[in-house]
């Protein structure tokens, strides 16, 4: 049976839980076990009604557990053992999950944690793995931001532009184990797009399309990264960019800008020059100047920096280096960079040097080694 | 983040308190540090924060590649080595501020007289394996 098709089920099946009475967090816990059951035992006995074998699993589990709690306090079951009938409402079940599992209470790292587990279906295991912590240290992360969250109610929408940032981390957390988390992100953005009408979730999907896209041509033999310039264009995925492209369009058109759908133009203006040289910079810019205009952040000014160098050379991009705050991470390898195409190549061995001390991952220190080796051998009489 | 917590028993900056070292300890002492170790430890894992932690035996023995089929080259173990690590503790947190706080309160483990001990630790960020998708 497919894994995926299983994880699909677990927002709507929590929420056939919480619709009968149970609490979000004793409903969760709940489905996370019958979701265990069903790999275990699915392969060898699959039913014929998944969603329906899942919700009386995890409804009887839920009723156990409750029970025992019950008893341990000396009260009276607070739930109906019998569930209500009725017709039920998924989507605003399942968007008031995405909502919930990236509550702005939340850290970062838990509002990831949880929405993998309850939205994405994980098993605590997957998520542990993913993130090379011990299953016992993820499971009471994601125990310690549901009482974070409990009796919060979710009758009005919730704010999406934390969903939104929780999903973006997810995805750039790339691979992790035996999950492609990148590829769930997508998956589960995929899916918030289709429970909303806001042009930045389809921003922030085109954007991952196209990023996604690019993969398998940004790592080289041995996890080596690979800068943009030099990908081997080819593999790049066309089926994804055109989709990426093609949603991006439908989103600008609605005309209310965001970051994600400006973050996604830069990214397609890459994916639309068949080789580096034919990147148009111009627009890059100006793409980058709305972005300031929308966040203000300061990153932003430094890859705009980057641009600017690439469009009105270097000297353009080390003046627009000057207004840049330099304990940004990657500032250095920018200045690096600028310096190298501005001619000034003992300059640039030594910040390149300096960059990769400060590095903050081995892919990107290894590769700014090499990029000081390189610029040094170019120095050597 | 993931941050290592190396406890520098010996060879960190200008020790902050002159106590004797964990073999003129009572053993009730001995308990004492070792069980502040433990809850701290399971505490973190209450947290969502711990990941592995190990105690060092305080002898170690320097190994080196000495060429082609030669065996490695030895050197120690060195009773009185200038640094000497004793442990470390591996965290994973949501800040550097966090992963600093941690290792002060590391730092409190009791030790003769069940006084704090205020023993050096160095904190180091791991790098990550995956550089971020974003260019």
């Amino acid at each position: 049976m497919n894994e995926s098709l299983l994880r699909e089920l677990v927002p709507a099946v929590i929420g056939v839980l919480v619709r009968r009475g149970a609490d979000f967090a004793s409903a969760e816990d709940a489905v996370q076990e019958a979701l265990i059951r069903a790999l275990e035992t699915w392969p060898d006995d699959p039913p014929r009604d998944p969603k329906g074998w899942l919700v009386t699993v995890a409804w009887r589990r839920f009723l156990d557990a409750a029970r025992a709690e019950a008893s341990r306090r000396g009260r009276e079951l607070a739930v109906e053992v019998e569930p209500p009938a009725g017709p039920v409402p998924d989507t605003d079940d399942t968007l008031r999950l995405y909502f919930l599992c990236a509550h702005p209470t939340l850290s970062p790292g838990s509002a990831v944690a949880l929405t993998l587990r309850a939205v994405g279906g994980l098993t605590t295991r997957q998520i542990a793995t993913a993130h090379l912590v011990p299953e016992a240290t993820m499971a009471q992360r994601i125990s310690r931001a549901k009482r974070r969250i409990a009796g919060l109610r979710l009758d009005q929408p919730g704010d999406l532009a934390t969903v939104l940032r929780v999903l973006y981390l997810v995805f750039n957390e790339g691979y992790g184990g035996d999950v492609d988390l990148a590829a769930e992100a997508i998956r589960l953005t995929r899916h918030l797009a289709a429970l909303t009408d806001e042009p930045e979730v389809v921003g922030l999907l085109a954007l991952m399309l196209l990023h996604h896209a690019r993969r398998a041509s940004r790592t080289g033999p041995g996890g080596r990264l690979v800068p943009l310039a030099e990908q081997d264009r080819s593999c790049w995925d066309t089926e994804l960019i055109t989709e990426g492209v093609m949603i991006l369009q439908v989103a600008l058109a609605r005309d209310r800008l965001g970051e994600y759908q400006a973050q996604a133009a830069i990214a397609a203006l890459h994916a639309d020059a068949r080789s580096a040289g034919e990147t148009d910079w111009v627009q890059i810019v100006e793409w980058y100047d709305e972005l300031l205009l929308l966040t203000g952040n300061p990153v932003v000014r430094l890859n705009r920096a980057v641009a600017a160098g690439e469009a009105d050379g270097p000297q353009a991009g080390l003046a627009a280096l000057a207004d840049v705050d330099p304990g940004l991470p990657r500032y250095t390898a920018v200045a690096a960079y600028l310096h190298e195409r501005a001619g000034d190549l003992s300059r640039a061995a030594e910040l390149y040097a300096e960059a990769s001390r400060a590095a903050t991952s081995v892919p990107e220190r290894d590769h700014l080694t090499r990029e000081t080796a390189r610029v040094r051998q170019l120095l050597r009489p | 983040m993931k941050y290592l917590l190396l406890k520098h028993y010996r060879g960190g900056p200008t020790p902050a308190a002159d106590h004797p070292p964990m073999d003129q300890w009572t053993p009730e002492e001995v308990d004492a540090h070792i069980r502040f170790m433990r809850d701290f430890a399971a505490r973190l894992e209450t947290t969502g924060e711990f990941v592995d932690g190990q105690a060092l035996a305080p002898e170690g023995t320097f190994v080196r590649y000495d060429g082609e089929g030669r065996p490695p080259v030895t050197d120690g173990p060195f009773a009185e080595t200038k640094d000497l690590i004793a442990g470390w503790m591996v965290i994973d947190v949501e800040s550097w501020d966090r992963a600093v706080a941690l290792a002060g309160e590391l730092s409190a483990a009791p030790g003769a007289g069940g006084e704090p001990i205020h023993e050096w630790l160095e904190v180091r960020p791991f790098l990550s394996e995956q550089s971020t998708v974003a260019e």
